[in-house]
């Protein structure tokens, strides 16, 4: 701030020749006004990340700078059941969350679009799971799945589809369905309103084309809606997937990976060790490990899903 | 959404080929389902807000009480957390970082989103590319070099820690946002102001951010709800209950060995959304046409 505005005071009259002259270069001025972004992203984010990385390979730990012990850490890691669970319970959320989110959201979508009364009512309570902080839904998520006091076994027990109280966070196959199910409902919003946009974008008049053309519904939904569509849900998927990925929150609230591990994340396992127990250098590697799946979630439906784009653009 | 409404296609088309469905149909494919949504949806929070006001002995006692409604409302729940605990500090204390946070990384973000968009200096597209890239990289993997670092800068359980760690979404997210709306103004405004002698400095202030008020609110108000709802940093970098933010608060503190005061833990769920999600009904316009509009690019 303080150097772009010295840097760009206009009058002549006032300020030095070389001054005015810094002022008219768009790569000067440009250097100034990018500083402060520039400065707080390099230092918390830039340098943390490369922090990051070299902490995986030390054996720090809280209070004591570790010293290099190469990839020791993720030797341990690989012989590490839990770590290796963790991944697999992180595959497992993501994929199932997201393909939840995408069906229940599209299909979200689509109701909105329809000419409806009260539509954008309905369009602004329906965000509202998303808005709200993560961590305060995902309490009143805790006492809908509370062991004793649960108001969804208490309603199918009276509807007479069960006879005794669900353990919803106690049991492994339990725990997981729950804490993807509380996922899916936060995450739904987001993606209903974000395809909604899309949805908005697509010409009435291609459906009244198709329609003459004698197209059933289905082929309305497959050749003109999906195909519209696939731009932004590449965009959308991807944001999805990338948090779903790096999800804390809802599992540390929930279930705090348990039990016996059934539902750590990588993230709360990096937490876990890393801050819990106090081994920085394990629980830095551990985040490390993450980031090739993070990129390779990025390129799989970034490249995967903009190439059917531009091959049904080149194939109709 | 009205304005949406106003600027989009006319009346006639609203419906599309709407009227060819017949009512019962409609209300199978339609309604129906919407209704379901709509529900499952809301549901979490109706029983948080029941389950606040309910005294303790109809919340465990599902005999003699049907648990979805309340027959004696209490604001004991309510009592106890603003006055027994230190929930109004934390509440104070989630305001201010998210306040100070917010306006850090607005202004970053406005100088960085106009270089990037109507500077163009060298480099600004690697530039813009590399902000977009810098938001995709999750808390997750961050917090704990961050918290080696907050360590030893000292910063460690003051809020100048999570002032300073949240631009690191906020101002990627705000640039973004921002450079999308720069670019919606045209460009002959400040090409006619440059030709009256206006230097870059008197554009920005004089021209697009007047334009770009509606643009700098939504920037503002998403970046002040992903600070508030922030939980990873705050969980790790705070450590004393005075000085913990809402979500951590909460969780942390209210929550006892083996007791869980679920009506205090609710009233304290639902009165830390009530600020975000009132601003967000103010706002509901700007929030999803930006929110949509963001996503456009």
């Amino acid at each position: 701030m303080a150097v772009s505005s010295a840097a760009v005071q206009p009058r002549p009259s006032i300020l030095s020749r070389s001054l005015s002259l810094l002022a008219d270069s768009r790569n000067a001025l440009g250097f100034g006004f990018m500083l402060p972004a520039a400065a707080l992203l390099l230092v918390f984010l830039t340098y943390p990340l490369g922090l990051g990385i070299w902490l995986g390979f030390t054996d720090a730990r809280i209070g004591r700078p570790g010293i290099f012990i190469g990839i020791e850490n993720y030797q341990y890691l690989s012989d590490d059941a839990v770590f290796w669970l963790s991944v697999f319970n992180t595959l497992l959320y993501t994929i199932s969350a997201s393909i939840l989110k995408f069906a229940l959201g599209l299909w979200l979508a689509l109701i909105l679009n329809q000419n409806l009364p009260f539509k954008s009512f309905f369009r602004a309570i329906v965000l509202l799971p998303w808005v709200v902080p993560t961590v305060l839904s995902a309490i009143a998520f805790w006492w809908i799945y509370d062991s004793q006091f649960s108001i969804l076994s208490w309603a199918l027990m009276e509807m007479g589809l069960i006879d005794h109280r669900i353990n919803f966070l106690g049991d492994p196959v339990n725990a997981r369905a729950s804490v993807i199910a509380a996922n899916v409902w936060r995450g739904i919003p987001f993606v209903a309103i974000t395809l909604l946009a899309g949805l908005q974008t697509i010409p009435q008049s291609l459906y009244e084309a198709a329609t003459l053309d004698g197209a059933s519904r289905w082929q309305l939904f497959r050749f003109v809606t999906l195909p519209l569509l696939t731009p932004i849900i590449a965009i959308t998927m991807t944001f999805s997937v990338l948090f779903t990925f790096t999800d804390f929150q809802l599992i540390y609230v929930l279930t705090r990976g348990g039990p016996v591990n059934a539902t750590h994340l990588m993230a709360t396992l990096s937490f876990q060790r890393g801050i819990s127990g106090g081994q920085l250098g394990e629980g830095a590697a551990i985040a490390v490990a993450m980031i090739p799946f993070l990129l390779a979630a990025i390129l799989f439906s970034y490249f995967g899903l903009q190439r059917r784009k531009w091959q049904q653009g080149g194939g109709d | 959404m009205a304005t949406i409404k106003k600027t989009k296609r006319p009346e006639l088309d609203e419906g599309g080929m709407g009227y060819l469905q017949s009512l019962p149909r409609r209300v199978v494919t339609v309604y129906l389902p919407l209704l379901v949504f709509v529900i499952v949806l809301l549901f979490p929070f109706y029983w948080m807000t029941i389950t606040a006001i309910k005294p303790n002995l109809e919340m465990t006692d599902y005999a003699n009480f049907n648990p979805l409604w309340v027959v004696h409302p209490t604001f004991e729940h309510i009592r106890y957390l603003l006055f027994d605990t230190s929930y109004p500090g934390w509440l104070l204390n989630t305001i201010i970082i998210s306040t100070a946070a917010t306006f850090l990384s607005l202004l970053a973000a406005v100088f960085a989103a106009y270089a990037i968009e109507r500077l163009r200096f060298s480099g600004a597209r690697q530039v813009g590319l590399a902000i977009f890239l810098a938001y995709l990289v999750p808390p997750s993997i961050l917090f704990i070099p961050l918290s080696v670092m907050v360590f030893n800068l000292g910063l460690y359980d003051t809020p100048f820690a999570l002032i300073l760690t949240y631009p690191t979404f906020l101002v990627p997210f705000c640039t973004w946002l921002l450079m999308g709306y720069f670019r919606s103004i045209p460009f002959e405004l400040e090409e006619c102001a440059l030709i009256d002698g206006a230097s870059r400095w008197q554009i920005l202030m004089k021209i697009v951010l007047p334009l770009s008020v509606p643009g700098l609110i939504s920037a503002g108000i998403f970046a002040f709800t992903l600070s508030w709802n922030e939980f990873i940093y705050a969980l790790t970098f705070i450590q004393s209950s005075e000085n913990k933010t809402v979500p951590v608060g909460v969780l942390t503190e209210l929550v006892r060995s083996d007791v869980y005061e679920w009506g205090a833990l609710m009233a304290g769920a639902l009165i830390g959304s009530l600020p975000v999600v009132v601003l967000y009904s103010f706002f509901v316009e700007h929030y999803v046409s930006s929110m949509t509009g963001a996503v456009k690019e």
